[in-house]
């Protein structure tokens, strides 16, 4: 039995009761997932004006200094604002659930790392309107630009960083233990989702590599204002310092953004494959391995910087070697599909999607760890192309893929396939309209993070703006899909309401109660 | 395995959403004021000490209430434990980065600006006449400065933190057989070598600043001996506070043998703390 | 626009853009397979064509295949790739060393050993970036001092920088190398054929990182010669015309009319053409107290920078004669009016008492 401070299994009335106070983990995910889901608004409003100004050369609408810090910010509220919130918003819905848990594990320490976000947030965003403006040396803050030649505003952005990192890991240590600690009995570490366990792998990554971001925000605070020379060669330092320790942490955190995903993928194909999942066993230690690799891998970022061959080559053949456990995933997503009795609703077709285009960024992913080659590639649209690849049509659709999967469990509606299936089509389309083109970009000579640029590159740049424009109102419709959903609007959702679904979440009535497995269930 | 025969999931709370205040008005206070010198801003920065204090006790009052009514299973106090331990681990990461950042500095940016490995013409071109030695006396923009020898001071402070930990450790098996005097002498021991510790370390800091010309601005030598040992200074005052409050929580005679993860939690936190410090002494001091 | 890697004029970018492709058509061949099988079960195991689910989970022989194969595939890559990377890595016994020096936002070459160097700046005009006026063949990848190299001879370049980190990038030599503050990295070419090539700065560096172009003409090596030897002439002619200067007196009007334009070239960028600046990143000089206060203070932070900022060092981008010019400038522009006229000997003297 789970005890209640005051009893109460009906939803707490009262705005501030339901969601300020709240300790409830369902709560919590839908305030992550609504609060990611307006960052991704904000900072795909912010691509929109790249791409408004990158639409033709010249100089057409904002300032080479605003642009900068239009990349920045953008980066910055995709990476920690919109994907990682999106993961934990779905961790804290579907992990308690999935394991026959009651709660997270540490409830009230659950909703404080949701509300420190939206402070945090709050603050990066007002530094764009402070004297001097906001971030604008890129979401790597690379040294000396953000220390000795940064504005005003970087201290703003350093403890907007800070708060993040605070929240990142409280998110993380309730993660852990909920997993190890919470599970229902009988469900042992090998019967878990592979949601489940890909968490777990992800929370440990961001324990131990968010403190040393925050190590590196640290470093740069003193840096700039108070002497110290940890980036500076006139006092010993050396500014390429800086980006070991921020690729020490900015590499696993690029798997911390996809790793979920495969968890998710993992989760749908099964499904509408109407077949168990080929080699769990394999994936589960394919995503260690991964995991495991991701702290031996982070200079591959740096190839252009001027390490000693022998570190260049160390760290190629790591960067390399990631493609092997990775490769396993896609063959074992491939083999579950493989005499299966496949059907294609819009979970899966974003799934599909995901298969196709994640590999196509991971390929791209393998020429880059190539180092001789990377010298050419490095700091190019193609690095770019690269990572909006397995960042967009990867950890986004995964997210897409994992809403449309639980929102008629969340919501107890089904949406609207028609709009839904418009959507996928739509984002399908003009997500290869927009990234596609990029690699030709890069590969003919174009550098990333400029606000202007040769006439060459004027054709592509108007077709990939375009592209840009139409992905930006297809997520519109992805919008409307959910208010519909959150309003009730749409069929009655039944408790399972795909055929080959599998998980304690598919046993209980959709929506999914206020309080679930009060008794912890009966695990076969 | 997990049982889960009795789990208490805490009705809404008011505490998160008031800390989540306080960290904002600690970050946005501490932002403003260290970039425009603004002494106004640094109310807002008091401001949040206060709510999170404030914060603190509200929150702790509540979990203690509820420890003490029994509402605790023993499968929460491994939530908690868990939950501390990779909170101690994520300090250890932090921690980390600035060691890297001390081993970086030492192994490989100094040796190279000295011309080492393949910068012979970093040396030549732009750095001719620094010498690449540790302690990095002499930075090669012409700073110097004089490095901090580890006897005196550093190596009473060891002293005084492993005797602490002694200490500290003692009362936790005095917890543990029910001896409610040794435990309160212990305790009360290691909150007086943690003062101690730290009047003494502000001493140091003193000495370095007046003394030797050791300052958080005289190159990679100073920041990283100022930042390292400043961070662990952070942690043990943090760590005194926590160790006085369960002093307090211990006069009261909260604490069970059986039921003491409060202690638990405080007791690792600054065993934490101490390896940390014997770790500084080695590669800052010593070495 | 090309679009796939250039395979550039060295030896070296041959067998880069050789690498490329070769990863490239391997993806290829793995991807096609991968997704035709995915394809194949998409279009023939689908419910509605009434295919039955087989439950077949696991297969330990399958599975140690699909990780063995990549495995070896990856070593097949390894090999070209570890050549090629010693061989670019190798900037031993070069004919000539250059240094390039990045700054905010532009290039310094220093040819060793041969008293030559120059700074190279972008040579696209402000009314093209702001579309006042049409745009040029070679929009911003075109500068006033070109580096000129000779064909056939082994080129070291000394990469470093004077502020934040920049990166030298010439796609057709397939050379790029940060320019770290305060470090020097090393990189090297060899070039095939004469011709001119075109790059970019590749490292964020600022508000004017899209604006910092190289340009590299490559000549024969006699052509070379003759070029280094005139270059040699005309900096020496510069320091002769230097020194006379010394003894010599501007009036207003000249110092004005030259002020403005080193102003605009070298102080725009970053304290705005109306002497404003940018609130928060680059103080304004209109009404600043250096600017219309002591003289002897303005003339040092001009000629030797501001330490801890942006404020670079003049001393040794400007003339004698343009920064006493623009200095004058500065001081009686925007409603600075001081009257002050700042000579070339007194811009001399600030030189030398701090030595460079
Ligand atoms: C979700 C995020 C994500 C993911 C998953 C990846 C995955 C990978 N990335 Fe990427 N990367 C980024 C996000 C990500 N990256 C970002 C954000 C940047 C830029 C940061 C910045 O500078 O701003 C970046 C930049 C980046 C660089 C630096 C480029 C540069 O700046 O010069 C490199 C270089 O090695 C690299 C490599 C790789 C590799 C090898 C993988 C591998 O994990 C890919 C493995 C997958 C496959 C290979 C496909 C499937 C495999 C098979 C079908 C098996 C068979 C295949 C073979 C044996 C070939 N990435
Ligand atoms: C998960 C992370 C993520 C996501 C989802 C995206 C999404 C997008 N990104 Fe990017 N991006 C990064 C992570 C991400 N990005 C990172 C890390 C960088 C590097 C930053 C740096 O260099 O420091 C970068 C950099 C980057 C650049 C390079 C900038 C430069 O180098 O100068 C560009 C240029 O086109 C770009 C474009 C886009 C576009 C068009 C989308 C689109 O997918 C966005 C689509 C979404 C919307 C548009 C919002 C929804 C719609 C509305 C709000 C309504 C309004 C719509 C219209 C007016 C049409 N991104
Ligand atoms: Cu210089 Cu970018
Ligand atoms: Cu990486």
């Amino acid at each position: 039995m789970t005890e209640h401070g005051p009893h109460h299994d009906h939803k707490p009335s009262g705005f501030m009761a339901r969601w300020v106070l709240t300790t409830n983990h369902k709560d919590i995910g839908s305030l992550y997932l609504l609060f990611s889901f307006a960052m991704f608004l904000t900072g795909g409003a912010m691509a929109m004006v790249i791409r408004a100004e990158l639409f033709q050369p010249g100089l057409q609408l904002i300032e080479p200094n605003f642009f900068n810090q239009m990349t920045t910010v953008h980066g910055l509220i995709m990476v920690f604002g919109a994907v990682m919130p999106a993961f934990v918003g779905l961790a804290n819905w579907m992990l308690p659930v999935m394991i026959g848990a009651p709660d997270m594990a540490l409830p009230r320490m659950n909703n404080w790392s949701f509300w420190i976000l939206p402070f945090a947030f709050t603050m990066m965003l007002m530094s764009l309107f402070m004297e001097g403006g906001g971030p604008n040396f890129g979401w790597t803050f690379y040294a000396p630009l953000s220390t000795k030649y940064s504005p005003d505003s970087t201290a703003v952005f350093v403890f907007a960083v800070h708060l993040m990192g605070i929240s990142s890991i409280m998110g993380a240590i309730n993660v852990i233990v909920t997993i190890v600690n919470l599970r229902a009995p009988g469900m042992t570490m090998m019967k878990l989702p592979l949601f489940v366990w890909t968490w777990l792998i992800t929370a440990f990554l961001l324990i131990a590599v968010m403190p040393v971001l925050a190590g590196a925000v640290t470093m740069v605070l003193t840096d700039k204002y108070f002497g110290t020379s940890f980036f500076d060669a006139a006092g010993g330092g050396d500014p390429v310092m800086f980006q070991h320790i921020f690729w020490f942490f900015g590499h696993p955190e690029v798997y911390i953004m996809i790793l979920p995903s495969f968890g998710i993928i993992s989760a749908i194909v099964p499904a509408f494959s109407r077949k168990p999942l080929f080699g769990y066993a394999s994936m589960v230690y394919a995503t260690a391995s991964i995991a495991g690799l991701s702290f031996l891998v982070w200079a591959h970022h740096m190839f252009t910087t001027g390490m000693p061959v022998a570190a260049e080559l160390f760290f190629m053949y790591c960067t390399m070697l990631i493609s092997v456990p990775t490769g396993v995933k896609v063959f074992n997503w491939v083999a579950t599909m493989w005499r299966g009795s496949l059907t294609f609703e819009v979970p899966m077709l974003f799934a599909i999607a995901f298969i196709v285009l994640f590999t196509i960024g991971g390929f791209s992913g393998l020429m880059l760890a190539i180092t001789p080659v990377d010298f050419q590639y490095h700091d190019t649209y193609f690095v770019v192309a690269h990572f909006h690849y397995v960042l967009v049509s990867g950890a986004i659709f995964s997210i897409m893929a994992a809403s449309y999967y639980w929102l008629p469990k969340w919501t107890g509606v089904m949406f609207d396939e028609g709009l839904a299936k418009l959507h996928f089509w739509c984002s399908l389309i003009s997500v290869n309209v927009l990234f596609f083109p990029m690699h030709f970009l890069g590969l003919a000579g174009m550098p990333r993070r400029i606000p202007d640029y040769a006439l060459q590159f004027a054709n592509v740049n108007a077709i990939v703006s375009i592209g840009g424009f139409a992905f930006g109102l297809s997520q519109l419709i992805f919008l409307v899909v959910v208010i519909k959903c959150m309003r009730g609007k749409g069929e009655k959702a039944p408790d399972k309401p795909w055929e080959g679904a599998e998980g304690l979440e598919w046993e209980m009535p959709s929506p999914a109660p206020y309080h679930t497995h009060l008794t912890p269930p009966e695990i076969k | 395995m997990a049982q889960t025969d009795k789990y208490y999931v805490p009705a809404q709370s008011v505490w998160p959403i008031v800390g989540a205040i306080g960290l904002f008005l600690i970050g946005y206070g501490a932002a403003t004021w260290i970039s425009s010198d603004n002494a106004q801003a640094s109310w807002i920065f008091f401001a949040g000490c206060v709510v999170i204090i404030f914060m603190l006790f509200g929150w702790f009052g509540n979990v203690i209430t509820e420890s003490m009514s029994g509402l605790y299973s023993a499968q929460m106090d491994r939530s908690f434990r868990q939950g501390m331990s990779w909170f101690i681990f994520s300090e250890i990461m932090f921690f980390l980065a600035f060691f890297g950042a001390l081993f970086y500095a030492r192994m490989i940016a100094i040796p190279w600006l000295g011309g080492a490995g393949n910068n012979v013409m970093t040396h030549e071109v732009l750095w001719p006449t620094f010498q690449a030695h540790w302690p990095l006396i002499s930075t090669p923009g012409g700073t110097s400065t004089t490095a901090m020898p580890w006897t005196g001071l550093p190596l009473i402070n060891t002293v005084i933190l492993l005797i602490s930990s002694i200490t500290l450790h003692w009362a936790h098996v005095s917890l543990e057989k029910g001896q409610r005097g040794p435990l309160t002498i212990g305790l009360g021991f290691t909150v007086l070598l943690g003062i101690i510790f730290l009047g003494l370390q502000v001493q140091e800091y003193i000495h370095a600043y007046q003394d030797m010309g050791l300052t958080l601005s005289s190159g990679v030598y100073g920041n990283t001996f100022f930042l390292l040992t400043g961070f662990h200074g952070l942690h043990v005052t943090l760590g005194t506070i926590i160790l006085f409050v369960l002093f307090c929580r211990i006069l009261k005679g909260h604490f069970t043998p059986a039921q003491h993860f409060g202690f638990q939690a405080g007791s690792w936190y600054w065993h934490f703390v101490d390896v940390v410090w014997l770790c500084l002494f080695v590669f800052v001091y010593i070495l | 626009m090309p679009v796939n890697l250039t395979q550039g004029v060295t030896d070296i970018s041959q067998q880069v853009y050789d690498l490329h492709m070769t990863i490239f058509y391997i993806c290829c061949v793995i991807g096609i397979l991968v997704f035709a099988v995915m394809f194949w079960a998409i279009i023939h195991h689908r419910k509605d064509k009434g295919a039955k689910a087989a439950q077949f989970h696991e297969n330990t022989k399958v599975e140690i295949l699909w990780t063995a194969i990549p495995f070896v595939i990856l070593i097949a890559m390894a090999i070209p790739a570890t050549k090629t990377l010693i061989a670019m890595e190798d900037p031993s016994d070069a004919d000539i060393t250059i240094q390039v020096t990045g700054s905010q936002w532009k290039w310094h070459y220093k040819y060793f050993g041969q008293d030559v160097e120059f700074y190279s700046l972008l040579a696209t005009r402000q009314d093209q970036i702001n579309n006042e006026r049409n745009k040029r063949d070679n929009y911003l990848l075109e500068v006033d001092y070109p580096l000129v190299l000779p064909v056939g001879k082994k080129v070291r370049f000394l990469v470093t920088s004077e502020d934040v980190i920049h990166s030298w990038w010439v796609p057709a030599f397939a050379v790029k190398k940060d320019a770290n503050p305060g470090f020097i990295n090393e990189a090297w070419t060899r070039i095939n054929e004469p011709g001119i090539y075109r790059g970019q700065c590749a490292e964020l560096c600022g508000k004017d990182h899209g604006f910092m172009p190289i340009v590299v003409i490559a000549k024969p090596e006699q052509e070379f010669n003759t070029w280094l030897a005139s270059q040699q002439q005309k900096i020496a002619e510069e320091k002769a015309a230097e020194q006379a200067l010394l003894s010599m007196n501007m009036t207003m009007d000249e110092m004005m009319t030259l002020g403005e334009k080193v102003y605009l070239k070298s102080c725009a960028a970053c304290h705005q053409a109306n002497g404003e600046g940018l609130a928060g990143v680059f103080p304004a000089l209109k009404g600043n107290k250096i600017a219309t206060e002591d003289v002897l203070k303005h003339i040092d932070v001009v000629v030797h920078g501001a330490p801890g900022t942006a404020m670079q060092a003049f001393a040794k981008q400007l003339k004698l004669k343009e920064l006493s010019a623009v200095i004058t400038y500065e001081r009686n522009a925007w409603g600075n009016d001081t009257g002050d006229l700042v000579q070339p000997a007194q811009v001399k003297a600030v030189m030398d008492q701090k030595d460079l």
